[in-house]
């Protein structure tokens, strides 16, 4: 514990910079099975402008940390440990986790200091209501706008996002939108309060490669005018290296690697990491693609010690899988990993690559 | 048209193999648009697939790509006779003669169903949950009459075995596996019926990428033991660019450039196939990916004229909203028959910017 604190004020050298802090979360889903701990010991931190990723494959944890900082995480589960805190510019200081459930601060919170942008385009919007009228109440409700004056701010916040015929689509309905369209008016509705914080959940994962190429620079060029931090919620290295600053590789619940994203694709120090970046399609076209062995282990049964231990190449029996999980620890500067044989890895890896 | 007839489409790929396992010549599938109410009158249509024409050589797979809406799901269930063809002919090499599965009835089409296997794109909704793994992979044995009792068993063990299960999975239900172990079920389902021909549509999407990796391998070592043909459809462009020999991109219902993978990757002749090509975000923070494409994809029921990628292409100049561009190979002048895999294109900027245009004016 005291190890990841330190190498969060390590990796951040002025607390102003923060926005975002989230040390040692931890979410519980009460199950038949007993307590499913789908967020084991979370902390990363988000500065002021950054875009940080989670990235993962499914099950390990990164949607359900961008839900508890919204507070929503969904029954049955709960937030059993941890801190979550807001410094905003706007507002002061919030310790998120504190709040009780009917605290005003929340619904300041939600859709107003921090947004969020979800997977499904089609299912995030309400059908039954314009896009116009959805944009217009983040307006009301957050900027405090009367209905004539959320009317012009809705349609301009449509044109920023670049929806041709902004006047026109003001009074459409979703189901009249394409996917890339849908996705575009979800994103003038998450701008619409001038959120601090943009929480992203695999906001290009329904769309096709070009409108998916389409939104990822949308929600780019956007962030550089506005200044807000993203956490950006995604299974795509692609996308990482496209978007992010910084970066938090997700297993089972914990964050088994962090650093910048340069560093951390260039140099995964996290055999679980050095893994998923071999099995991409792509790297060597043709031959046999490296596969991580096995499957993600369900919840109910995590293994013992390091919980990629079963599938590790790298495994040492006696080490690896005794013990509780590995602490991250940091290799170098801004680049911290989960794994007890990081350096001797490293060591052995940069043996190979010196040899002709 | 005559029964496979050689067309300019008709590729000579493979070297020395001379006849190709399917055929599909001109293959359209037409949508009608309904009215509301209870006429339900057709008051339009959608042209789902627009005058296909390629060609499947034994033991190659060639993938189907291209953006949701063009077309690419459409043509792999005409072709498989999931869905029946509006017109066009496709021409399958069985027990040494040729059938024009689009012309079969369904009765006919029965004793030919086994050669022509389906894997679906997800793992969850493609598998009865009421019947045990066991069952599932049986089935098609028992629907065809093909084996019973402990002979059926037997190839259902030895099946559950060469996709990396173990004999006693087979009395479990599939909620008890996971996605990837789904769809090798899925698979294993497949190619118990020893096909001919595979249709996998969009069979590793669903995945999670080490799993994805895995059962690409899966794939691919399967392949050659049962040296099958795969029509592959997806959309992930590094996956095909894997996985493929030839590559087929989709646009609005026809095929815009079909090629060798190496070729069609590494020198695209399509804007589309270029546009497609440059907006993959590659896991390198310094290959910037391309946004340049503007727009949605075309709208089947409302396809733009000429060529139908025209009002998005970036080098789109005076013929192209006119006249759309025949596919035909890109260097006819300086390939000689069977001198190299062709290279087909459907772009008029493979007769130079200055051919369709009087007086020649460069853009």
């Amino acid at each position: 514990m005291s190890a990841i604190q330190s190498n969060l004020t390590d990796s951040t050298p002025t607390e102003e910079d923060v926005l975002l802090s989230v040390e040692d979360l931890c979410v519980n889903f009460l199950t038949e099975q007993g307590a499913l701990p789908a967020v084991d010991g979370v902390s990363f931190a988000i500065k002021r402008g950054r875009t940080l990723a989670l990235v993962g494959e499914s099950g390990c944890g990164k949607s359900v940390t961008g839900y508890a900082i919204l507070r929503l995480v969904p029954r049955p589960g709960r937030i059993v440990r941890g801190r979550i805190v807001l410094s905003s510019r706007r507002a002061g200081v919030i310790d998120l986790t504190g709040l009780r459930e009917d605290d005003g601060r929340l619904y300041q919170l939600r859709g107003g200091l921090v947004s969020m942008i979800f997977q499904e385009p089609m299912t995030a919007l309400s059908p039954v209501h314009t896009v116009g009228g959805q944009i217009s109440e983040a307006l009301r409700l957050h900027r405090g706008m009367t209905a004539a004056e959320a009317r012009p701010a809705g349609v301009d916040l449509l044109r920023k996002v670049g929806l041709a015929a902004p006047e026109r689509r003001f009074d459409h309905y979703p189901h009249e939108l394409s996917g890339g369209m849908r996705q575009r008016a979800i994103i003038a509705m998450a701008l619409a309060s001038n959120p601090e914080l943009l929480i992203a959940d695999e906001p290009t994962t329904a769309l096709d490669v070009t409108t998916q190429a389409q939104i990822l620079g949308l929600i780019k060029s956007l962030q550089r005018d506005l200044g807000c931090a993203v956490l950006l919620i995604t299974h795509d290295f692609g996308v990482v290296a496209q978007m992010a600053d910084d970066v938090a590789v997700m297993y089972l619940g914990r964050v088994v690697e962090r650093g910048r994203v340069r560093d951390v694709l260039r140099h995964p120090r996290h055999p679980y990491t050095q893994g998923l970046l071999r099995s991409l399609p792509g790297a060597n076209a043709g031959g046999r693609l490296a596969a991580i062995p096995g499957a993600v282990p369900s919840l109910t049964a995590v293994p013992g010690g390091c919980g990629f231990h079963p599938r590790c190449p790298q495994a040492q029996a006696g080490r690896c899988d005794r013990g509780g999980a590995p602490v991250l620890r940091l290799l170098a500067p801004d680049h911290a990993a989960a794994c007890v044989r990081a350096e001797e890895l490293d060591a052995c890896q940069a043996r190979e690559r010196g040899l002709p | 048209m005559k029964n496979g007839d050689p067309l300019p489409g008709a590729a000579t790929f493979p070297a020395g193999v001379t006849e190709p396992l399917l055929r599909v010549r001109h293959l359209s599938k037409e949508f009608p648009i309904r009215s509301r109410g209870l006429l339900r009158r057709t008051v339009g249509t959608v042209q789902a697939v627009n005058d296909l024409s390629f060609d499947l050589y034994p033991g190659e797979t060639v993938g189907l790509v291209g953006e949701s809406g063009s077309g690419k799901t459409t043509a792999a269930r005409c072709i498989v006779r999931a869905l029946a063809p509006s017109a066009g002919e496709i021409l399958f090499r069985t027990n040494g003669r040729t059938v024009d599965l689009a012309r079969l009835s369904d009765r006919a089409l029965q004793p030919l169903r086994p050669a022509l296997q389906l894997i679906f794109q997800d793992p969850f909704s493609s598998l009865n949950p009421r019947l045990t793994v066991g069952q599932i992979i049986g089935e098609p044995l028992v629907i065809h009459r093909l084996a019973r009792g402990s002979e059926l068993d037997d190839r259902v063990d030895d099946m559950l075995l060469r996709i990396g299960l173990k004999p006693e999975h087979r009395t479990r239900y599939p909620h008890a596996f996971s996605g990837g172990q789904r769809q090798r079920i899925g698979i294993a389902r497949a190619l118990i019926m020893h096909p001919s021909l595979i249709v996998a549509d969009e069979a590793v999407s669903a995945l999670d990428v080490s799993v994805q990796a895995q059962v690409l391998n899966l794939l691919k070592d399967l392949q050659q033991e049962f040296n099958l043909t795969c029509l592959l459809v997806a959309h992930n462009l590094e996956v095909v660019r894997h996985v493929c020999d030839r590559v087929a991109v989709m646009y609005a219902g026809r095929i815009v450039e079909l090629a060798e993978t190496a070729a069609l990757f590494e020198n695209p002749r399509h804007p589309y196939t270029r546009a497609l090509h440059s907006a993959v975000p590659r896991p390198d923070p310094d290959q910037r990916m391309n946004c340049g494409l503007a727009g949605d994809a075309a709208d089947p029921g409302h396809l733009p004229s000429g060529c139908a990628f025209h009002p998005r292409c970036p080098e789109c100049f005076a013929p192209c909203a006119q006249n759309r561009p025949e596919l035909t190979d890109d260097q006819p002048l300086v390939r000689t028959a069977g001198a190299a895999p062709e290279h087909l294109v459907a772009c008029h900027l493979r007769d130079g910017r200055d051919a369709g245009l009087p007086g020649g004016v460069r853009g």
